[in-house]
């Protein structure tokens, strides 16, 4: 019974957390796309515009329920339901710290280990197209379903990326679990250079991951199923009020999902100085860590521009999945050798 | 727990494969089909293989799926007219011939009824099917790659002809 | 907690098979079709991963992985012929497609 009640309190402390960072990302891209800019963003809500993400949740909510006509009214119901559940979802393994003491029991500082951790993300990052696909149909609208169209061809395609580049940081770490891909990279090599992923072996699986994430959350210059000055919206062009935050919420988490997983993978998780000594201390390194990739995720969104199609196609297939076929035979020669 | 976690499942994909069947729209069929992988998944999980659950859902909902979803929305296909058929007396022949084959596999299955299924530690752990699958299926694996290649030329000598 | 007997897995896995095939002698759309043989494959995935919990034998794990691997050959491939059947006849009913030439 105490293991329930410690899941059940850790579940609901994680997705507070979490929704809060959403709400929060999406004013930290909106500022630092000012600031990019040379803008202020917004600041009119609160002190430097911190109470802005409440006042957009108000917005959100108590905006009319547009509804196309469309023969699925269901459908069109689900399709926001499905996208944001398996971005949620993915918490669920993600390790934000070692285990820490706290009122005499050892508590871990994730929801749950699973030993198929790295193949259960990639199961949800599969079930994520769902939502946009069956949005794109549901709602009877052209621009929606060419949106719907280009997202299920683009997340096909840079999947095989995305999991291809893995294979070499699993090679080494020889788990699925991502709480021993952590532990792996603990330690430093010669007192100075930490023994990340990213610096050892796996620079080039960092890449690629990094740049198939980009692509598998729909952001810019990968951003084609959004696409604003060909479709309008993609395919959420015809959502509105809550079933568009609920779009909106999920794009965020799909974002800071992945930013975790690549810190987790590549950057140590929440390997640090001083994290033997104060576990704690590992939540604020991987926030931090964490952090980095959120702002280049933002950083990419004010300075690059779109991709056209055919070359969103021909850099996924022709350039990044021979560059992932190459990594992991390198990291297994590697492997072997060492 | 467990009883009800199977009966959940076990409902959950019979229902959604009647669904196949019912449905007139071939994409609201494919969601079906979702709906099925997904429960089987679940009882996956309950027979303790885990490797193959996630495989389940990585391989089946993330590709095969997503692939018919993406040929039913290519090609905009409506849904099913209720035209007349052309040879209606041999398609309504198939539902007692089904019936037929449904109670032969449940006398089957019946053989079974005595044997409990036995719990303990699961053997469908990643690490357990991988060693299996690079050592003593080696050349079926191998084989493997061979079937798939074959598939995309396949696919795309079609593709190109078109 | 209590166990579950091998045979209630073996009873959906018939239930699911008997409602693939006939899913695939009732239904005339070629793509439905191709979701009931998915449907008869999973059943078949469901006896072999039944029983190979039950001998505690991963042979029969190792063997639904291969089925899985077959079946998304096999989509992608019908998927294609589906395609072009579609484009060149403009309909997936497999009864009005029985020339062999155009």
């Amino acid at each position: 019974m105490d293991v329930v009640v410690e899941a059940v309190i850790k579940i609901v402390i994680v997705f507070g957390v979490v929704l809060t960072c959403l709400a929060y990302l999406a004013l930290f891209e909106r500022k630092i796309l000012g600031w990019i800019q040379l803008r202020y963003g917004p600041n009119r809500v609160g002190p430097w515009g911190l109470l802005q993400p409440l006042a957009d949740l108000l917005k959100f909510l108590f905006k009319e329920d547009v509804r196309p006509a469309t023969p699925n009214p269901i459908l069109f119901s689900v399709a926001p339901i499905l996208s944001l559940v398996p971005a949620l979802m993915t918490y669920a393994v993600i390790p934000f710290g070692d285990r820490i003491e706290l009122f005499g029991r050892e508590i871990t500082l994730y929801i749950t280990s699973v030993n198929v951790g790295l193949l259960y993300l990639f199961a949800l990052s599969g079930l994520g197209v769902y939502g946009i696909v069956l949005a794109g149909w549901a709602s009877n609208s052209k621009y929606s379903l060419l949106g719907g169209l280009r997202s299920a061809a683009q997340l096909i395609s840079y999947e095989l990326t995305l999991t291809l580049s893995v294979i070499g940081v699993l090679i080494q770490a020889g788990s699925l679990d991502l709480i021993a891909i952590v532990r792996a990279q603990s330690g430093t090599y010669f007192g100075l250079i930490p023994k990340w992923h990213i610096f050892w072996y796996q620079p080039l699986g960092f890449l690629l991951f990094f740049i198939a994430a980009v692509a598998e959350t729909n952001r810019v210059p990968f951003d084609l199923p959004e696409a604003e000055t060909e479709l309008v919206a993609g395919y959420h062009t015809e959502y509105s009020a809550t079933k568009f935050a609920m779009f909106y919420v999920a794009e965020y988490a799909n974002i800071l999902a992945v930013s975790a997983l690549a810190t987790t993978l590549f950057l140590g998780g929440w390997n640090g100085p001083g994290v033997e000594r104060l576990p704690l201390l590992g939540v604020f390194y991987f926030a931090m860590k964490t952090a980095v990739f959120l702002f280049i995720y933002i950083w990419l969104r004010a300075t690059l521009p779109r991709f056209r199609y055919d070359q969103l196609m021909r850099f996924g297939w022709k350039v990044l999945l021979p560059l992932a076929f190459a990594n992991i035979v390198f990291s297994a020669a590697m492997a072997t050798t060492a | 727990m467990e009883r009800a976690l199977f009966l959940i499942f076990a409902l959950t994909a019979i229902v959604a494969a009647f669904n196949i069947l019912l449905r007139r729209h071939p994409l609201h069929s494919a969601l079906a089909l979702l709906v099925v992988l997904g429960a089987l998944t679940g009882l996956y999980i309950l027979l303790g293989a885990y490797f193959l659950a996630m495989m389940q859902v990585v391989i089946y909902a993330g590709a095969v799926l997503v692939l018919f979803l993406f040929v039913i929305m290519l090609l905009n296909i409506r849904a099913e007219e209720a035209r007349l058929e052309r040879r209606p007396f041999f398609r309504w022949l198939a539902v007692p011939f089904a019936l037929l084959l449904g109670a032969e596999t449940f006398y089957l299955v019946r053989t079974f009824e005595e044997n409990p299924s036995p719990s303990g530690t699961s053997i469908g752990v990643t690490e357990a099917v991988g060693r299996e699958l690079f050592t003593t299926y080696l050349l079926p694996f191998e084989v493997t790659s061979i079937v798939l290649l074959i598939a995309i030329l396949g696919a795309v000598v079609l593709a190109r002809r078109g | 907690m209590t166990t579950i007997p091998i045979s209630w897995y073996l009873a959906v896995a018939a239930a699911l098979f008997t409602i693939g095939a006939v899913t695939v002698f009732v239904k005339r759309n070629a793509i439905v079709m191709l979701l009931g043989i998915e449907v008869m494959l999973n059943a078949a995935n469901l006896t072999a991963v039944t029983f190979s919990s039950y001998f505690r034998e991963l042979g029969g794990q190792i063997l639904v992985f291969f089925v899985m691997v077959v079946a998304a050959a096999e989509a992608a491939v019908g998927l294609a012929i589906i395609v072009l059947l579609f484009r060149h006849r403009e309909t997936l009913n497999v009864d009005e497609a029985q020339l062999l030439k155009l």
